[in-house]
């Protein structure tokens, strides 16, 4: 039985369809990411599932049990992190993690040793009774991770957790999860537009203008693309991916002015390539193996980072 | 665990939050109760000689007046403890509240309490002028002026709470604050009798709500014979179910303002 189950989700602002019946099954344990570019519905998704919207129509199923999104067990047994900071700068880290812990009923002697273990655990006992006004993104973002982990929760959802962060604290935010997964119980649901982060999920649901594309493995998507991606630069892009399907029979895609090529081998397909075009009209060009941007790319027709149209924000007024 | 600790939790939290960042901004403390002593020594002292209410001679302006300062230091504190849920909006902590296990009502409830909190504690700060107001041990009534209070501070909270809500900015807030609080301040019977005023401002004044307050801190201040000179509502039951009706109604209301909108 899956931990967590939904059928159908939808949800429309104003006529405009943000998430078109997201149907998912969420195993215990997993991390599973929903993955798409902005406007794809997965912020639409994380806000349902964080109970700050309502869902037009759909079922949402914990153990197998049917519960709203509202229901005191799902909203209990979950932790939330969200993009945009929710920390109260006027409490200390220690004040904030209390505030969290009792916000969720944890006895008061229970709640002090959970938010002590919490502090400790992200290297933050010495500055406990500092204010977080003056704290760093990438400390906040831990802060904010603990405090969605002191009541003990078995469902961890988060937004984009590590968008804004440098290399150094997405590494450490990482670690951190990595730690939690390996002392087990904790299953994470986060969303993303980082194809770097979809990789180190178990499992990826593809979002698309609000439709679910294909969830499976990081492995299993990547292996749908098959070879080689080759990577062209040049100066008039479009004749290039022309001349490439005209004289080499390959089919060719310009994405954000550069020509890719999926290519079966891409070490044989290379000399003839270059053969095929006159010097200096190539400016570059590249091998590698496919990435999860480049699943996305051929799944939607067009790349992860491109932003599509923006969802209404959550403190929009709603009719 | 059942949906009632976890309510009582948000509840608790939410207030205890609201108490403690009053206390750490201390100009807050201060401008709460220099304000309405200011206002009730500047504007009482300039009408108690031209004011005179028939049938109520032996009534100074300064007295007459009193009753409304403590309603308006309720409205005024009640007004900012609650600007905190517009920038508890800004600054992304309401999220965290909103998706927690607390129902919507706990969170009006949690939010309403602390702010009520504020308010009477300023207002009981102010009422230690009472004596210099001719308030005496023998017209005080002390429950009645307790329940006045309670019941004033949480019905104007959960207004308060309606209101930020649904308007985005604090500076919203302002003007929507000096568009309606204020005028229904201004015809609570706060600064003149109804007695003497025009009959569309006598009909405005009858429906006000916030008049019970004022009329029912008279009583409490001042006695049923006062009370009954100044004239308003018949006894003090009268006073404290229309004011347990207008918390009530605007809790509901706050409530589905608050599950209406994330």
């Amino acid at each position: 039985m899956p931990l967590l189950r939904l059928e159908g989700l939808r949800k429309t602002f104003r006529g405009r369809v943000a998430l078109d019946g997201l149907s998912l099954r969420v195993e215990e344990g997993e991390v599973f990411g929903l993955l798409g570019p902005n406007g794809a519905g997965k912020s639409t998704a994380f806000q349902l599932l964080a109970g700050l919207l309502k869902a037009d129509t759909g079922r949402v199923y914990l153990e197998g049990r049917q519960v709203g999104l509202d229901d005191a067990a799902l909203r209990s047994r979950m932790g939330v992190v969200f993009q945009r900071g929710s920390l109260d700068e006027h409490l200390t880290a220690r004040e904030n993690l209390m505030l969290g812990a009792r916000l969720y009923a944890v006895p008061h002697a229970q709640a002090k040793v959970r938010v002590e273990e919490m502090l400790g655990w992200m290297g933050f006992s010495d500055r406990a009774d500092e204010r977080v006004a003056g704290w760093s993104g990438g400390m906040r973002r831990r802060l904010e991770l603990a405090r969605a982990l002191v009541h003990g929760p078995r469902i961890l959802l988060l937004d984009e957790p590590t968008q804004g962060l440098d290399e150094a604290s997405f590494r450490s935010f990482w670690k951190h999860l990595g730690q939690l997964r390996a002392a087990g119980g904790l299953t994470v649901l986060l969303t993303s537009h980082r194809a770097d982060e979809a990789a180190l999920c178990t499992r990826l649901a593809v979002l698309d203008k609000g439709k679910l594309v294909a969830c499976d493995t990081p492995d299993a998507l990547v292996s749908r693309v098959g070879g080689d991606i080759v990577t062209v630069e040049a100066s008039a892009p479009e004749e290039v991916a022309a001349g490439l399907s005209e004289v080499l029979g390959v089919s060719a895609e310009v994405v954000e002015g550069r020509v890719v090529v999926e290519a079966g081998s891409g070490h044989a397909l290379i000399p003839r390539l270059v053969e095929a075009f006159p010097a200096g009209r190539l400016a570059s060009v590249s091998l590698r193996r496919p990435t999860l941007a480049d699943v996305f790319l051929k799944l939607t027709g067009h790349a992860l980072g491109a932003d599509q149209p923006a969802e209404p924000p959550a403190t929009r007024r709603r009719r | 665990m059942a949906r009632g600790s976890m309510d009582v939790a948000t509840v608790r939290v939410l207030a205890a939050r609201d108490v403690t960042r009053f206390f750490r901004q201390p100009s807050r403390v201060i401008g709460a109760l220099a304000q309405p002593i200011l206002f009730w020594l500047v504007i009482g002292s300039g009408f108690q000689g031209s004011f005179r209410l028939p049938g109520a001679e032996g009534l100074g302006y300064m007295q007459y007046f009193f009753p409304g300062v403590v309603t308006m230091v309720l409205l005024f504190s009640a007004i900012f403890a609650t600007i905190t849920v517009i920038e508890d909006r800004k600054e992304g902590f309401l999220q965290c509240v909103l998706a927690g296990p607390g129902s919507r009502l706990s969170v009006v409830v949690g939010k309403a309490l602390g702010a009520s909190a504020i308010a009477l504690l300023q207002a009981s700060l102010f009422l230690l002028f009472a004596p210099l107001a001719g308030v005496t041990a023998s017209s005080l009534s002390l429950p009645l002026l307790l329940s006045v209070m309670a019941l004033t501070a949480l019905a104007l909270t959960a207004v308060g709470v309606s209101l930020a809500w649904w308007v985005q900015s604090s500076a919203g807030y302002h003007a929507v604050m000096s568009l309606l609080l204020i005028p229904m301040w201004v015809l609570s019977g706060a600064m003149f009798p109804v007695r003497g005023a025009g009959p569309v401002l006598q009909a405005l004044m009858y429906v006000n709500p916030m008049r019970f307050a004022v009329e029912g801190m008279r009583r409490a201040l001042y006695g049923d014979a006062v009370a009954a000179s100044v004239g308003g509502a018949a006894s003090a039951l009268v006073e404290v179910g229309a004011l347990g009706l207008f918390a009530v109604v605007f809790f509901a209301l706050a409530t589905v303002s608050v599950s209406r909108r994330p």
